[in-house]
Formats: C-alpha cells, structure tokens, sequence
C-alpha cells in the first residue's frame, strides 16, 4: 500500500531547478532513507512535501489525498509530521509544554480557549509518556532553549512524533552529534517509529544502511535509484555519484 | 486653477524632498542594522533646536554645518552605549528602546529648551522671492531647501553606489555575517551609519525648522509619516523612499490645496442627504480635510495587499 | 495542593482589591485606585499581544478608545432612557466594542507578527485617531463626548455618584478581567499564542495556523482593552481623542514593558507603578516624564525583562536559600545607586527651577550659590563612581549565590 506517492515533482527558485521531476512511492510502514551528496536538493524535497514550499508542478499524494501546495498545518493535521536540521523547537517554553503543544492538534482541542489544559488528564499523561520515550521526563520543566544540543535533537524528534502521524518524516536527525549520542538516537528513532511510516534523509551511512528499508539516491535534483539497501550498494550509478564513498561494510 | 496646482507640485516637492532626507537615513539605518529608528523624527527635531541655539550666537551658516555633526556625533554615541546593548536581546526591544528614545528626547528638548514655538528664522540671505508667478511669491529659502535635498539625494547616490565605503554598506546590507568575515568592522560600520543617519536627520530639521516652526511637537507631526514613507516604499529600498517621499508630498500637497470633497461627488452622483443624517460627518467630507489621515490610509492598503512595499524584496 | 495554592492568590488579590480602599481612603486615594484598576485591565491586554502572543503594537489604545467611546455613548443612551440597564454593565459594552474593532482589524493585520504587525497597527492607529477628529458627530471632535453615570436603575441603592462607587464596580470588573485573562493563558489557544510566539514556524508543522492563533489572542485582547475603556469612562464620565490616539498606545507599552512582559503579573507591577508615578510625581515635579523616559529607556537596556523579570532572577537563590548572601551586595550598590539618583534629580531639577531657593527632602538650597551646584556636582559624580565600583562585588555575589545551582544540574 501506497502512504506517499510524488509524481513529476519540480521546483525551481527563479531560474534555478532545484527538483527536476521527483517520482517516488512510499510504501505504509516501510523505513525509506534519501540520501544523496550535498545541494542535491533533499531538504527541499522534504520541504515541497511538508508544504514549507511551493511546488513549480507535479502532484504530491499523501494517502488519499492531494497535497501540493496545502498550507504546512493542513498536511501536519492529516497525520503526516516532520523533523527539521536546524533545531526548532519552542525555545521560550519548557520540555513538557514544547511536546504538549505538538500534541494538542491530534487530541482535536483545536483553537479551544474553554479549556484548561492542567485538567486535561489524558493529553498530560501522554505528553508525559512521550518525554519518557525520548528520555526528557527528568527535564519536564526545564527551559527547552537551554537543553544542551543532544537532548534539543531528542526534542525536536518528541515534538516530530508525539502526534502519533501515521508518516513521519526526519531531517539529519543524528547531524552533529557525537557517536554514543548517535547511536542511542538511532536506539530511540526505532522505537518511536515502530508501525509507522519513516522517511528520513542522513548523511551517515552507516545508520542509513543499519535503518532503511529501502533507499532512494537523490543527485542533483533527481532520483537515480531507489532500491533495497543490499542493491544500491551495489549500483554502479551509486557509486559513480558518491565516488567510491559507499562504505563497503 | 493652474496656478494652485503649480504651487501645490512645488510645496509637494518641497515637503517630499524633505520627508526624504529623513526616510533616506531611516531606510539606510534600518538595511544595515533591521530596526526602525522610531526616534528618527527626534533627531530631526534635535537638528532644528541646536541649529535654533547655534544661530542665536553665530547665525543660521554655522547652525546649518555644526548642528547636524552634533546630531549626528550624538546619534553615534547611542547607538554605542545603547542600541548596541540592546541588540542582544532581538527586534522587539531595540524597536522599543528607539521608540522609549523618541519619548525621552521630546522630554529633554521641553527641559531645554522650554515648551513654546522657538522663534528660529530663515537667514536674511534668504530671504526674499525667488519668483513670483500669477502673483504669488515662491521664497528663495524654499528653492534653498529643494536644492540642499536634492543635493544630498546625489551625494548618497553617489557615495553609495561608487566608492569603496558604499560598496561595503550595500554587501553589509545583503549579507552581513560575509562582511564581518572579509574582515571589516562591522559595529563600526553600524555606528558611523547610525550616526550618518541621524545627521541627515538632523540636517533636514535644520533647514525644516524655519518654515514649519521649532517647537516640541515637530518630531510627532513628522515622525509617523516617515515611517509611512519607508514601508510604502519597501523597507530598505532608498529608491523606494524617493519615490514614496515624493508621493506623499505630492499627495498631502494636493489633497490640501484641493477643493473637493463628497458634496462634490454627491452632487455628481445627484444624491443628497438631509442634514441631519447620522451620517452627515461622512457627507460632508472634504480632502482637505482627510488629507492628514491619506498617508496612513495609503499605510494600511500597502501593507495588506503587498507586504514588501512598492519596490521592496524582504518582508523583514 | 497546587490547586489550593492557586485558589490562594486569587483569593488575596480580592482580598487586597477589596480592602485598598479600607486602607487609603482619602479622596486622592480613591482617585488613583480607580486609576489603577483601568491602567491594570488595559496593560493586562496589552501583555495578551505583546507578551503572550508576540505582537508589538503601536495602536493598542485604539480598542480601549472605542470601546470608550462606545460606553459613554451608552451612558448618554440610558440617561434618555433609550435604553435601560445598570451603569454596572457598561464595561461589557465597551469589550464587546473592543472585540468587535479587533475581528475587523485583527481579521487583516494577523498575518504576519514582527516589523509587518508593528506598522499595522501603527499605521491603524494613527487613521483612527486623525479619523476620530473628523467625525465629529460621534467622536465629538477635540472636546471629546460625555455623560453621566447617575442616571440608570440603582444596584442594591447604590446610585454611583461616588468614586468610591465607581472603585466597587472597577474592582469587579478587574478581577474577573484579570481571571479571565490569566485562565486565557492556560487553555490551548492561550498556550499555542506563547508557541507562535516563539516559533510561528513549527506552529504551522503541528497542526496550527499561526495567523489563526494570532488572530484570536488579538481578538481577546480588544475584548480586555475595551473593557478598560469602559472602566474609564465610566470614572471619568468622559472621552476624547486623546484616550485612542499614538500616546496611550504607547503608554500601555511602556506599562507592560517596565513591568515585565514574559509574567502575567508583570504588567500589573508596571500599572501601579506607572499610575503612582503618574498621580504622585507629577505633583512634585513637571519634569516626571523626562524621569519616566530615562526610567523606561534604563529598564529596557538593564531589565529587558522588566521589574517582573528582575524579582523572578532571584527565584534560584530564592530555592537555593542562597539569597542571604545578596542582601549586603545589595546594599553596598544600593546605597550609593540612591544617593546618585538623588543628586542627580537635584541637579535637574535645580537647573529647571526659577526659584533662587530650592526645597529638596527638607533641605532649602540657594539655587544662586555656586557652592551649592559643585557640591551636587561632587557628590553625584562621587556616588555614581561608588556605584561602578560597587557593581563588581555585586556581580560576584551574584555568581556565587547561584553557582551552586548548576552543580545540581549537571
């Protein structure tokens, strides 16, 4: 089954493509990693699906629905959310409102101004449940914008999934980060994505090669392959792109 | 007819070419550092009192030259010890502490220089008609004032586009963080922009004062149409300012000198109201009468329907 | 037990709303109260947009204009009898005034916050207030409209000729406002208005229109502001221009700001503040402004998180217990801090006044005497040089009274 399917997807900044006709089907529950050397465009990619960009043309299916060009609160409340590189989070509030707040939507409180949140024992027990996961629950009250830059990265990722969005969507969720922290990372991203849909774009081989089901290579605006791990390794167009940068582990 | 519109495009130029030394400082303070001096319109109104001051003991020529250094040498200096520091602490509050500024320097001109009207003249030089036509006088001081500004438009022009100064404040504009990299100090920079800024300020309040009158309100009467200036003309685009400055000159000019109103267009229409309608205010309107609010209008509509001004690029 | 801590506070800021006037019960008194109690309302709503949402308006006065306008207009309507209520409900008719200017305005101006927003309002601001003056049959021109709270069904026989009266009727209205206001922010509108705030960005990619949100805290706040201007003129039984114009927008700014925008009782601390300021300084001096505008600019560059911020910095060593050790620090600069003020504000004032002797805290000074300007001028020099000197030590108190806490955090 098809959760995410882009057809002809372009995007051009002035005259510049960035995309130059992205086609890709993600399959439900699959762990799917683009990779791809620097500017190839994957943060745009994410960027055109999330609805942070426009589209210059093609048409971007998510489930049923079709969701070019939808404002990014609309595609985030179909069940579809997402991590960002840069750290962003809600830097002024602390740990447990930061998850709370991605929580909200989901919980169907929409724009409420009738109720009052410390009652809402079920949303508090989750946000709870969520900062367990990702190991803040010891830093529930702690101002987020000065956790240090690991556990920033673990919110970032709590704020990513506490919606419980069927796809779910990483951004270099392990870039700048020490091994240990990496690896405990990627500890926590199987864990929290268990039964969902993951697509995640890295630069770290290994952790794509140890995660991903499948993987898609994405050069210059374009996808060469998307194939099993075991195949792309193997893919002659792969290697050419990345100039022997394949690990051979 | 045609003599009213003549003199009505000539006070507009008048006043648009001023209201640009203003918004010209402004739009450069506000591309190189990405707060809105609130406080511009005091530095102008400081401009005319120390120029008041200057010219009480060593006559208008001195105030012209010293009082916009002055001004300008004090704009610097808060810009050191006061907006910098409070750069750290983002947007809102630099915007706030130019607009607490703005409050204090009006305070401080009422100690120093008292509440009342300052009898500050036009220089004897100056005084008598450049040209009369249809039998009314056009004064040298204001023909003085259209060539100062213009004057100043080809200085910055010119300044800006082709010398090495320039050429860095326009990269320092665009992209600040390369600047500081090639090694060019840019805090200093900031402060000698601020400082130019406030100058020109100043210098325009200098020769604004004895025509439009120094007292302790002038920075008010001014302050917020300048900022409507620089945002219809897209927030640092000195072009921009050129042209909205002249626009907004032109059109408070017209609107003022004009006749016309809703009568008029009721009449036109062949509707009319008793005069006791609750709505009698609005049928009875005039332009001259609507004429201060235009400029705020003009604000509003532009901001709605397109963000970025008339020839802006960035919303921020 | 948190709830009953809670249930504490609101019960003694009734409490201390009822019995102020038990306390300071002259008529000036009375009058500042009154003062106070509408400057609280408003900045409370300012702090809705600014604090909360952050939105920096320019032209917050226009919603506690209209919604003034609007209750004397009711006033002058229960006077002839065309409509018939208690004066007690005026406030009301002043929010839902003010939530009516902001549905219309806020429906356009949401859209962006920052510089966008900033000249929105101002440039709103300005219109209405220039427009007020042209319309003249409902704004009344310069001289303002007004009416009397007198006439109207009495509330239990009370007929509100007194300001006393009035005080009641402000105290119910302030505390509900105030309780309304604080609940707003613990609902999930209120907390995705601090989300906005922070990052309008990420709002949008959990689910969240960051205009939407916006939209309804500025909403909200007309509402609160026009219950303000109701307040207002039901103690005043007045209104002009001035009440919508640029300087009480920017006077609720400064409120909200000296007293801290990041707390919801900050901008409470900077309505009493700048009320007494207002009402008492300005007896004693016609230079209090310039006071106020070197004060604001100070707490912007020292305390960018106003009075409210600066108490709340020693919550640390306040947990700690380590806040014994300010207290000599603190008054080793405090001490000098004053006197320099104080000479200061003699110098000022002594070149301002006309008068050749000069009565400053019980002293008489011969303003014509040069001996008595060095002598400021020495001693404030002095002080402000002890009070540099000072600053050192007391940053080092500073450090060591809250070292401590971040051992415990690693």
């Amino acid at each position: 089954m098809t959760i995410l399917s882009l057809k002809n997807v372009q995007k051009n900044f002035g005259e510049t493509q960035i995309i130059r006709g992205v086609s890709l089907d993600i399959i439900e529950g699959e762990k799917h990693a683009i990779i791809g050397p620097n500017g190839a465009g994957k943060s745009t990619l994410f960027h055109l699906i999330s609805g942070r960009y426009q589209l210059t043309s093609g048409n971007i299916r998510f489930k049923q629905d079709q969701i070019e060009n939808l404002p990014p609160y609309e595609i985030a409340r179909m069940g579809l959310a997402r991590s960002f590189q840069v750290t962003n989070i809600f830097p002024r509030m602390n740990v447990f409102e930061n998850v709370r707040c991605a929580l909200l939507w989901s919980k169907g409180y929409r724009y409420s101004f009738w109720h009052l949140l410390g009652r809402q024992r079920e949303l508090n027990d989750e946000a709870m449940h969520v900062l367990e996961q990702i190991g803040l629950k010891d830093k529930a009250l702690f101002p987020s914008g000065e956790l240090g830059y690991a556990q920033q990265r673990a919110l970032e990722l709590g704020i990513a999934i506490a919606s419980g969005a069927q796809l779910i969507m990483l951004d270099e969720p392990v870039a700048g980060m020490s091994h240990s922290e990496a690896e405990s990372s990627v500890q926590l991203i199987r864990k929290i994505t268990e039964g969902k849909t993951l697509i995640m774009v890295e630069h770290d081989m290994n952790i794509v090669f140890d995660v991903a089901d499948r993987i898609s290579v994405l050069v210059y605006g374009e996808i060469i392959a998307t194939d099993k791990p075991e195949n792309i390794r193997a893919n002659p167009k792969v290697q050419e792109a990345y100039l022997g940068e394949v690990p051979s582990a | 007819m045609l003599e009213v519109f003549i003199f009505a495009t000539l006070n507009g130029l008048v006043t648009g070419l001023l209201l640009f030394m203003l918004a010209s400082g402004l739009t450069l303070i506000f591309s190189m550092m990405g707060v809105l001096n609130f406080a511009h319109a005091s530095f102008y109104m400081l401009g005319a009192y120390v120029a008041y001051s200057i010219s009480l003991y060593f006559g208008f020529w001195t105030g012209l030259i010293v009082a916009p250094l002055i001004v300008g040498l004090l704009g610097a200096l808060i810009e050191r010890y006061g907006l910098r520091r409070v750069h750290q602490s983002g947007h809102v509050a630099e915007l706030v502490f130019t607009f607490g500024l703005a409050f204090l320097i009006e305070e401080a001109v009422q100690f120093f220089w008292g509440r009342d009207t300052k009898n500050y003249q036009t220089p004897d030089l100056l005084d008598f008609p450049l040209f009369t036509l249809f039998g009314q006088e056009f004064s040298a001081y204001r023909g003085f004032m259209m060539t100062i500004s213009i004057g100043i438009f080809i200085a910055l022009y010119y300044v800006l586009t082709k010398s090495r100064v320039g050429i860095i404040i326009q990269a320092a504009i665009t992209h600040p963080q390369t600047v500081a990299n090639l090694g060019h100090n840019v805090p200093l920079i900031f402060m000698g922009v601020f400082g130019v800024g406030t100058a020109l300020a100043g210098l325009a309040g200098v020769i604004a004062g004895p025509v439009l009158t120094t007292f302790p309100g002038m920075a008010t009467v001014l302050g917020s149409i300048v900022f409507v200036i620089v945002v219809i003309g897209g927030l640092g685009s000195l072009a921009g300012a050129f042209i909205a400055s002249l626009m907004i000159g032109l059109l408070q000019s017209y609107a003022i000198a004009s006749d016309v109103g809703m009568p008029d267009l009721l009449n036109l229409l062949g509707i009319s109201f008793a005069r006791d309608h609750p709505l009698n205010d609005l049928w009875t309107i005039n332009l001259p009468q609507i004429a201060p609010v235009l400029p705020f209008l003009l604000l509003v509509l532009v901001l709605i329907f397109r963000p970025t001004g008339l020839l802006g690029k960035r919303e921020e | 037990m948190a709830m009953l801590k809670k249930s504490a506070i609101w019960i003694a800021f009734a409490v201390t709303l009822v019995g102020m006037p038990q306390i300071f019960d002259s008529i000036l008194a009375i009058s500042i109260l009154n003062q106070m109690a509408i400057a609280i309302v408003f900045a409370l709503s300012y702090n809705m947009l600014l604090g909360q949402g952050g939105m920096l308006s320019f032209g917050h006065a226009v919603y506690f204009g209209l919604g003034g306008f609007l209750s004397v207009h009711a006033l002058i309507l229960i006077e002839f009898e065309t409509m018939v209520f208690s004066i007690l409900w005026i406030p009301l008719i002043g929010g839902l005034f003010g939530l009516l200017a902001g549905l219309f305005i806020g429906s356009f101006s949401t859209r962006k916050a920052g510089t966008v927003f900033a000249m929105i309002s101002l440039g709103i601001g300005e219109l209405i207030a220039a427009s007020s003056l042209i319309f003249s049959s409902f704004f009344g021109g310069e001289a303002g409209i007004s009416g009397d709270r007198t006439f109207g069904p009495t509330f239990f026989g009370v007929d509100f000729t007194q300001n006393i009266d009035i005080y009641y009727v402000a105290t119910f209205w302030v505390f509900l406002a105030t309780l309304f206001m604080y609940l707003f922010t613990q609902t999930p509108a209120g907390r995705m208005a601090n989300a906005v705030r922070d990052n309008p960005e990420r709002a949008e990619f959990i689910g969240y229109s960051a205009r939407k949100v916006r939209f309804i805290s500025f909403c909200a706040s007309g509402l609160f502001a026009g219950v303000a201007g109701g307040l207002f003129a039901l103690n005043y039984e007045f209104i002009t221009e001035e009440n919508l114009n640029a300087a009480t927008s920017g006077r609720v700014l400064l409120m909200a700001y000296i007293g801290g925008l990041g707390y919801f009782i900050g901008p409470i601390i900077g309505a009493v503040i700048l009320t007494l300021m207002n009402s008492l300084l300005s007896n004693y001096s016609e230079l209090w402004m310039l006071y106020l505008g070197i004060m604001f600019l100070l707490t912007v560059m020292f305390l960018p998180r106003g009075f409210a911020g600066f108490i709340m910095m020693h919550q640390v060593a306040w947990v700690r217990g380590t806040l014994t050790l300010l207290i000599k620090p603190y008054i080793i600069t405090g001490v000098p801090a004053i006197l320099f003020s104080l000479t200061a504000i003699l110098l000022i004032e002594m070149s301002h006044t006309e008068d050749e002797i000069f009565h400053f805290l019980g002293m008489a000074l011969n303003t014509s005497s040069s001996v008595t300007w060095v002598v400021a001028l020495i001693l404030s020099g002095g002080t402000f040089f002890a009070t540099r000197k000072s600053l050192g030590q007391l940053n080092e108190a500073w450090e060591s009274a809250n070292a401590i806490s971040k051992d415990e955090q690693t």
